[in-house]
């Protein structure tokens, strides 16, 4: 069963991947956060029958989750987890895409189920490459590197307040979720009604826990700006890191590398 | 240097619904003094304390800290001499790491990055938790917390230190460690607390606080002495003052 606690857990394990030492950790996060937003962008631009260019996109989340050391079993099951969402955007193009587009042998195929497959594979690559660079980076990195970028500080604040309290309002979330199911004795306990004054007393909690920050931010001298720590570099390692990845992607965007193999292997068969 | 004096003068607050939550409260802290103000549930403890670095304003009464009195032009300087830990430390840890939530409060005095270091590690090993500064507030231990708690404090270098119920929620040997450290520090102290034997340890005075009024104001061990007092405020004595549990003396 997929309960409040054990989300927090995995959650946590996500961030923890990000502690990690590897030349991929040690880079600039902006480095990091533009190569992943040109592979999406070169992913999510691809025509809509096409697939088979797509694959060699796989070779980015497959070599930075090596030289990485992040445990690829636990991030396909993260992929695997959001493919169904994919799924249901994309599943009911074959029913109005019927035009043939491939005969295999007795098996048509058509550009329904071809664009279904390639928004399927979209996700997977997009999303992978998300929760990579989460993995890679962390959360609070990737704010600071946006704001560098130049978003807006209040925005980079919003994002870095929201993923510190999130833990904190899941473990509150999870303690009234779990008093109440102590109580409804494996019944449905009182149903809709009970999670409307859950969630009210929760938005309370909030509230309050709010208050209460502020004042600790006050006591503390916060006057309206935010001042964070400068130690980015970003150097010759990332320069090569990002023109190299970026050089990939628009290439094999440009150029599509399994039918250039295919028609290479056979034209030297012939 | 007079930095180091609260001073409380004729103090009233009423909430705004009208709740009146301190009534007419007096009291004179001085340089290095460790007093601790104790109370039943409501007393106005928790009130008193957001007075004396300036989140609440009096509804009557006047506040002294050190040279200032109380007012919006002084409240930057008062904020910076009255160190303040909440009892809470999921409150004062908000920053992503460690080390950012200790460099909080020096950023914001707008001091130059070497110093600002170096007044991070100082507080943090004070506090012994050198070695956490990188880690994220959400993955340290209650006692860890509590810890790094102070330490955000103390990278301001505060005169005064003011404690919501310190050693609430920490298990004995963490309890034991904080108690330890607090006793090291040569600040003026000010903690609320339930746990009785903590104060009966670190303060040599305690105010007692009986429905938003001082009902005691004195030496520790005298006021703890006084069972009828005690017991009229909802409190009783420490147990280290009690008589042993299984002979009775």
């Amino acid at each position: 069963m997929l309960s409040i606690d054990g989300v927090l857990l995995d959650f946590k394990r996500l961030d923890s991947l990000a502690t990690g030492d590897s030349a991929i950790h040690r880079l600039d996060p902006r480095a990091k956060v533009l190569v992943t937003l040109v592979f999406i962008v070169t992913v999510v631009s691809f025509g809509r029958y096409e697939l088979t260019a797509m694959v060699p996109f796989f070779i980015f989340p497959a070599v930075i989750i090596g030289l990485g050391n992040l445990p690829a079993g636990y991030i396909a099951r993260k992929v695997a987890l959001l493919c169904p969402f994919a799924l249901i955007v994309a599943i009911f193009n074959p029913v109005f895409d019927r035009e043939v587009l491939v005969q295999l042998g007795p098996l048509a195929v058509t550009g329904g189920w071809i664009s279904c497959a390639s928004i399927v594979v979209r996700a997977a690559l997009t999303v992978g490459a998300a929760i990579i660079l989460l993995a890679v980076t962390g959360f609070p990195a990737i704010c600071r590197a946006l704001e560098r970028l130049g978003m807006p500080q209040a925005f980079a604040v919003q994002l870095l307040f929201l993923y510190r309290y999130i833990f904190v309002l899941t473990e509150e979330g999870g303690r009234v979720s779990r008093a109440r199911a102590l109580r409804s004795y494996g019944n449905r306990g009182l149903g809709m009604k009970a999670y409307g004054s859950l969630l009210g007393n929760l938005l309370l909690r909030t509230w309050l826990r709010a208050e209460r920050i502020h004042m600790a931010m006050l006591a503390r001298g916060f006057t309206g700006e935010f001042h964070t720590r400068r130690e980015f570099r970003f150097g010759g390692r990332e320069l090569v890191y990002f023109l190299g990845w970026s050089a990939l992607f628009i290439t094999l965007r440009l150029q599509n590398a399994p039918r250039l193999l295919g028609a290479l292997v056979t034209g030297i068969s012939r | 240097m007079s930095h180091h004096i609260v001073e409380v003068k004729n103090l009233r607050h009423v909430y705004p619904d009208g709740t009146p939550a301190l009534r007419d409260i007096s009291f004179r802290i001085t340089h290095g003094e460790s007093v601790a103000i104790i109370g039943a549930n409501g007393a106005g403890k928790s009130t008193l304390l957001l007075h004396l670095n300036g989140y609440l304003a009096p509804t009557s009464g006047e506040i002294r800290i050190g040279d200032f009195p109380m007012s919006k032009a002084t409240l930057p300087d008062i904020r910076r001499t009255v160190g303040m830990v909440f009892q809470d430390p999921d409150d004062q840890l908000f920053m992503p790491t460690v080390y950012d939530d200790v460099a909080f409060g020096p950023m914001n005095l707008g001091m130059p990055g070497p110093d600002v270091e170096a007044r991070v590690r100082d507080a943090l090993q004070r506090v012994g938790a050198g070695h956490l500064q990188e880690k994220a507030p959400y993955h340290l231990s209650g006692g860890e917390k509590k810890r790094v708690a102070i330490a955000t404090v103390l990278s301001m270098s505060p005169d005064i230190l003011v404690m919501d119920e310190p050693t609430n929620g920490l298990d004995p040997f963490a309890r034991r460690q904080l108690m330890g450290l607090l006793k090291d520090f040569h600040h003026t102290k000010i903690f609320t607390s339930h746990d009785l034997d903590m104060v009966l340890e670190l303060c040599e005075r305690t105010i007692i606080l009986n429905e938003g009024a001082v009902k005691a104001d004195g030496p520790t061990r005298e006021i703890f002495r006084d069972e009828a007092l005690l017991a009229g405020c909802r409190l009783e004595k420490p147990l280290s003052m009690q008589g042993c549990p299984v002979c009775g003396k």
